[in-house]
């Protein structure tokens, strides 16, 4: 990513040895790119249902659905699902993971639900996010939006709407992560050199 | 991090106990769902183990065990070698041999659920022993109040009735205390125990002094099959003294919230009109109580002790 436009402590934040691969401005483009694409193949606007995984897809998703309203004067619901209580890593981890928000304003029923999430790698994420979904109803279909794709996939999960697609080690930590310590402005996604688990923060 | 079992309130430290209300106030959000159940637990085996009766307490969690999945199996003290003189150590050892996954425990007298941890590997919680702890109880107790007050730091709690019999007081001493609020106790004499005030409390006989100015009036039970005659003379003149209506909660602040554990003696702890009047928190109580209790099965269900072989597979998720 070229980056003419940074925001000043741009490259101060990530830690050492991490590299940007998306900016703020990257992502909006993205996302407005993506708007675009969904608009264009969704034949029923009334039905779209964002449903953003927390926490990186949840700033994604309302973003979205603010390019929804722009570019064709849509409301579209967002929704918000944890899939914490759903992964398959549970039985076998001693350390119980934090819970996180869910929050699904409206029936899922017949909507053509998108799933959106920051950073996808092996699609164990997002097969639990499915599993989860169907205990709130029979979508119509599910599309899933990742910003970016890093690789790495276990399970036959295809994405749907790539931001970017970024060739990553194994070992790399990919995180998106907001400039001002939370999610609620600008945003980054930044590439880490691998080091022992634990570091997470967001993840 | 919270340890292995959950045995009392006074194991707990304050970061234990907000991730507990933490994780209580996500797992709420099942119980609002058409279908009231996440697979987290599935293929786990949870027994409750109650030698003492209980409706409500292994209802909910027998309730919230299946909730998340997991097969939870009743041992009632009636139906079983309990009342064939087994002791506690032999049925722990059997339990044991069938390889469960969690072991909730009532018992009559203080300490059993401690014993049987010695000799599980599974996590054991306690769900009330004798007049020692209920530790689901004040967790429950927490989160009502920090949702009705949005906070706990700080807050007046007044716990009025038998004291000295009542482990859903200490549970909840121990417990609002750490969580920085200042506990008042009050109740007869007789039932206040001699040191109390060592928990770290005020002790009152005065029900007006106990309550002036509280945010929140929790009841307590009067025990009647257990009490009558030795420790309470009167019901009646209990219910005069001690008995909270809305004459007496004039003392307490405006917008003072009053609790009960439950399963309420109307008349007796609470005025009918008072029990009718705002009945939502208790009912929340009862609510909060599924949440919490999902939040203890979950966060005590993932620590398997060290060398366990279920230990040893490859872990896995990322994204």
């Amino acid at each position: 990513m070229t980056s003419q436009q940074v925001d000043p402590h741009l490259n101060s934040q990530p830690p050492s040895g991490g590299r940007v691969v998306m900016d703020d401005v990257a992502i909006r483009r993205a996302l407005m790119r993506i708007a675009h694409e969904v608009l264009e193949r969704c034949e029923d606007l009334e039905r779209l249902y964002l449903v953003a995984i927390p926490n990186g897809g949840v700033p994604l998703a309302r973003q979205l659905a603010r390019n929804f309203k722009q570019i064709a004067d849509v409301d579209v619901v967002v929704g918000i699902l944890d899939t914490t209580l759903y992964r398959d890593d549970l039985k076998i981890k001693a350390e119980r993971p934090r819970l996180r928000e869910t929050e699904m304003p409206s029936a899922v029923d017949g909507r053509i639900v998108i799933l959106v999430d920051d950073v996808l790698k092996t699609g164990r994420t997002i097969r639990a996010a499915m599993d989860a979904l169907m205990d709130f109803g029979r979508p119509s279909a599910v599309q899933v939006v990742g910003l970016v794709d890093r690789g790495h996939r276990e399970l036959p999960i295809k994405l749907d709407y790539v931001g970017k697609n970024v060739p990553t080690q194994p070992d790399e930590e990919v995180r998106m992560s907001g400039l001002g310590g939370n999610l609620d402005g600008a945003l980054e996604v930044v590439v880490m050199p691998g080091e022992p688990e634990s570091s997470g923060g967001m993840r | 991090m919270i340890g292995r079992d959950l045995l009392g309130t006074e194991d707990l430290d304050r970061a234990d106990i907000e991730r507990i209300l933490e994780t209580a106030e996500h797992m709420r959000e099942i119980g609002r769902r058409t279908i009231k159940k996440v697979p987290t637990l599935r293929g786990r085996t949870i027994v409750n183990l109650f030698f003492e009766s209980s409706t409500r307490t292994k209802s909910s969690f027998e309730i919230a065990g299946k909730r998340l999945s997991a097969d939870v199996i009743n041992f009632a003290a009636a139906s079983s070698s309990l009342k064939k003189a087994e002791s506690i150590l032999d049925t722990a050892r059997n339990l044991e041999a069938m390889d469960l996954d969690a072991v909730v425990v009532r018992h009559a007298v203080a300490g059993v659920p401690k014993q049987i941890a010695d000799v599980l590997s599974a996590p054991v919680i306690n769900a009330g022993d004798g007049a020692h702890e209920h530790p689901t109880q004040a967790l429950l107790d927490l989160l009502t109040v920090r949702r009705e007050k949005g906070r706990i730091d700080g807050l007046t709690i007044a716990i009025i009735g038998d004291i000295l019999h009542s482990r859903v007081a200490r549970s909840n001493i121990y417990a609002f205390r750490k969580m920085g609020a200042e506990v008042r106790v009050a109740g007869p004499p007789q039932m206040l125990p001699a040191a109390i005030e060592t928990l770290g409390v005020k002790a009152f006989t005065s029900l007006r002094e106990a309550i002036d100015g509280v945010d929140v009036v929790m009841a307590l039970r009067i025990q009647n099959e257990r009490l009558s005659g030795t420790y309470l003379p009167s019901v009646r003149e209990y219910s005069a003294t001690y008995g909270i209506d809305r004459e007496k909660l004039k003392f307490a602040k405006d917008d003072a919230i009053v609790m009960h554990p439950g399963p309420v003696n109307r008349g007796v702890e609470l005025s009918h009109d008072l029990t009718d009047h705002r009945p939502g928190v208790i009912l929340d109580q009862v609510r909060n109580g599924v949440a919490i209790r999902m939040a203890v099965l979950y966060l005590l269900s993932g620590r398997r002790q060290e060398g366990d072989p279920r230990l040893d597979l490859e872990s896995g998720e990322e994204k």
